[in-house]
């Protein structure tokens, strides 16, 4: 019988864990190595702010929160990769990402610290808010990436989903979109290992999470989330494919979730510590800050300079944060409706009566 | 014997019901290895095997319709939808298809299946994971509502909505997961699906709420006895099909009547309890029927949750407005 089709998945990696590149042709942005330091000192800044939000939480004054712990060199890559005008459609831990493109610290907490404000946030106004409801964003993305193509802009949507959400129905219905109308967007799988306490092999018998756009019609990779020349690389031709009406991409990254899922979350109950312990010699940093050292771009006395810099600037979100005042009681019913009807304003009134009683 | 609490009762249900029924499993999302998020499953996998205790693929499409599937071939699941605000995605297998299984083939499938949904605010819990969506399954023919409050209702609930030989959505009120504990006998008692319960007897008025709100409207009770004031506590744990009797024969006796629930005024549970004493009990009202609910907004994030459900102080003066008729 003849064969009807055949697929491969490349994967795709420049700086291995031990910090060598690995003799691959560098992509474009990378010639420029302070290029690469730059998106460095973008890693530690989020890095410091994980840790800053994690000790909030721990004592109080923050609530659950997901820590991006170990995706740095994924959500930076990502967010650095695009134009202002691109929309973004994050789920809720892709922070760097974010901050590359505008949102503060502040607002993240915000979010966090139960004040709806934190989605309202600084940055690009037509990004989408923190998607918990797992994967609809992918949908949302495509909606808008056809609203590009139906207008003629040249502008990209790009979402993020985990391993865990790439089994959503919404994740395959946006890959089956994205194809069917040649769509300008791009599915950032970032494959964390982890969905809360399913492991990624749980989750479909499929070899790579990167395959799944195949089905779709989509330009698919597999890229290693832990290597930000692969990440930026694997962004910047998807950004151009998509750019240019070439169609969407997915593109999974392999990175590690080296914290727990949330703050809420214990996962000593589920993984073992020699699997933690392992990932960590794989992650995003230290081989970036070992490569960047033997190339002369970068010392230990600049990177504790850098992170004492970090350390400032994120404490100056966090008095920001804290210092905001809750919102008013009617603050639950202003943004409910463009006009608002009678029937809710009188509740309005009643709820701001009942305050001042 | 040890007195446990409502998340407790829960597992020692589930225990007890799989131990004793060999078609009774449990799916969901972290529901094995983990336990569950809130622990309610904690330990099943270790004794059931993973045969029987299914940690499914992040995906409550895939719940909701594999639950669909195994109950109308022999299995008797209990699925878990890891937060109310995560259950939007089964409403079309829910509606579509377990509520009117039965119905639209004339008995030949049936769909025995119980979905638990851990429910509603208070816990200052992230985004979507505090809905109090109970009365957009009130409105659905074919669907049994549940909502214990308390560890003994919600082991004998459960196992009678595991027996129950139609879909149950089985609503588990977090907020009160742990507050107190309770000796339930695991005795595989099973209580009935279609009483409410009546906590506290009383004279003045009668006060009726379901799930966390239970809590507030016990309290608001002591605090009317201490002014003399009576006031019949009634439990409405299983919301569809409705008692209605009891409460109807509560505010005969009462002449007041005080509904006190956590979601949004309009068209919540409520409004058709008031429906009803509207069409059956008006003239035994002294007073208008009163409500004390969520406002029509989504619940707030948490720094403004706590202003939006019920409290002992507005149920308090929803009382006095009702006494001063």
């Amino acid at each position: 019988m003849p064969i009807v089709a055949n697929f491969e998945i490349e994967y795709q990696q420049y700086l291995g864990p031990d910090g060598r590149l690995n003799g691959e042709d560098l992509p474009e942005f990378a010639k420029d190595r302070k290029n690469i330091l730059e998106l460095f000192k973008h890693m530690l800044y989020v890095r410091s702010f994980d840790t800053k939000a994690v000790a909030l939480q721990r004592t109080g004054k923050l609530g659950t929160y997901a820590s991006c712990l170990g995706h740095e060199a994924t959500h930076i890559g990502i967010g650095s990769a695009m134009h202002y005008d691109d929309v973004f459609a994050p789920s809720y831990r892709e922070y760097g990402a974010q901050f590359m493109r505008g949102v503060k610290p502040r607002d993240v907490l915000m979010y966090w610290g139960g004040d709806e404000r934190g989605n309202n946030f600084s940055g690009p106004p037509h990004d989408y808010a923190w998607c918990v409801p797992i994967a609809t964003q992918c949908l949302h993305a495509a909606g808008a990436a056809l609203s590009f193509k139906l207008r003629g802009e040249p502008r990209v949507a790009v979402c993020c989903v985990g391993d865990g959400g790439s089994s959503k129905t919404d994740t395959y219905a946006a890959i089956n979109s994205a194809g069917a109308y040649t769509l300008p967007f791009i599915l950032c799988i970032i494959n964390n290992g982890w969905a809360i306490s399913v492991p990624r092999k749980a989750q479909t018998g499929a070899k790579t999470l990167a395959q799944k756009g195949i089905a779709g019609g989509l330009h698919c990779v597999q890229v290693d989330g832990n290597d930000i020349i692969a990440v930026r690389g694997a962004m910047d031709h998807a950004l151009k494919l998509a750019r240019n009406g070439h169609g969407g991409s997915v593109i999974e990254f392999v990175t590690y979730r080296l914290a727990d899922h949330t703050t809420a979350d214990d996962a000593r109950r589920y993984r073992d510590d020699a699997e933690v312990k392992a990932a960590w010699e794989r992650e995003p940093i230290s081989r970036l800050r070992t490569y960047l050292i033997n190339e002369k771009l970068w010392s230990e006395t600049e990177e504790a300079a850098w992170k004492e810099e970090c350390g400032r600037l994120v404490d100056i979100e966090v008095n920001a944060y804290l210092e905001t005042k809750v919102q008013p009681v009617e603050a639950m019913f202003d943004y409910l409706y463009g006009d608002m009807p009678a029937d809710v304003l009188a509740q309005r009134a009643d709820a701001i009566a009942w305050e001042k009683r | 014997m040890a007195a446990i609490t409502l998340i407790e009762a829960i597992t020692q249900a589930l225990a007890y019901e799989m131990k004793h029924d060999e078609n009774v499993i449990v799916l969901g999302e972290d529901v094995g290895v983990n336990g569950g998020v809130f622990r309610a499953t904690a330990g099943l996998q270790q004794i059931f095997g993973d045969q029987r205790v299914l940690d499914t693929p992040l995906d409550e499409t895939t719940i909701a319709g594999l639950t669909v599937g195994l109950a109308t071939q022999g299995m008797k699941p209990v699925a878990e939808a890891q937060f109310d605000g995560f259950m939007y995605p089964m409403v079309d297998h829910i509606i579509c298809h377990a509520a009117r299984m039965r119905y639209r083939t004339r008995g030949r499938l049936t769909c025995p299946m119980v979905l638990r949904v851990p429910w509603g605010g208070g816990i200052r819990a992230p985004e979507h994971h505090s809905e109090a969506n109970e009365s957009i399954f009130t409105n659905v023919p074919g669907l049994r509502v549940v909502m214990p409050s308390s560890p003994q209702r919600a082991y004998g609930l459960l196992l009678a909505a595991i027996r129950d030989p139609d879909p149950v959505i089985f609503f588990e009120p977090k907020r009160i997961y742990r507050q107190y504990k309770e000796e339930v006998p695991d005795d595989g008692e099973a209580l009935p699906l279609d009483v409410c319960f009546v906590l506290r007897d009383g004279s003045d008025v009668t006060l009726v709420s379901w799930g966390s709100q239970i809590k507030e409207t016990l309290e608001t009770a002591d605090a009317l006895a201490k002014e003399g004031i009576s006031a019949e506590v009634i439990d409405v744990a299983c919301l569809k099909p409705l008692d209605f009797d009891t409460i109807l024969e509560s505010v005969k006796k009462t002449g007041r009547c005080v509904i006190v629930h956590e979601a949004a005024k309009t068209a919540g549970f409520g409004a058709e309890i008031a429906a009803r004493l509207a069409e059956e009990a008006l003239y035994d009202l002294h007073a208008p029927v009163e409500r004390v609910t969520g406002y029509d907004t989504h619940i707030p994030l948490f720094r403004l949750e706590m202003k939006y459900l019920p409290s002992v102080e507005k149920i308090l003066a929803a009382v006095k407005r009702a006494l001063s008729v």
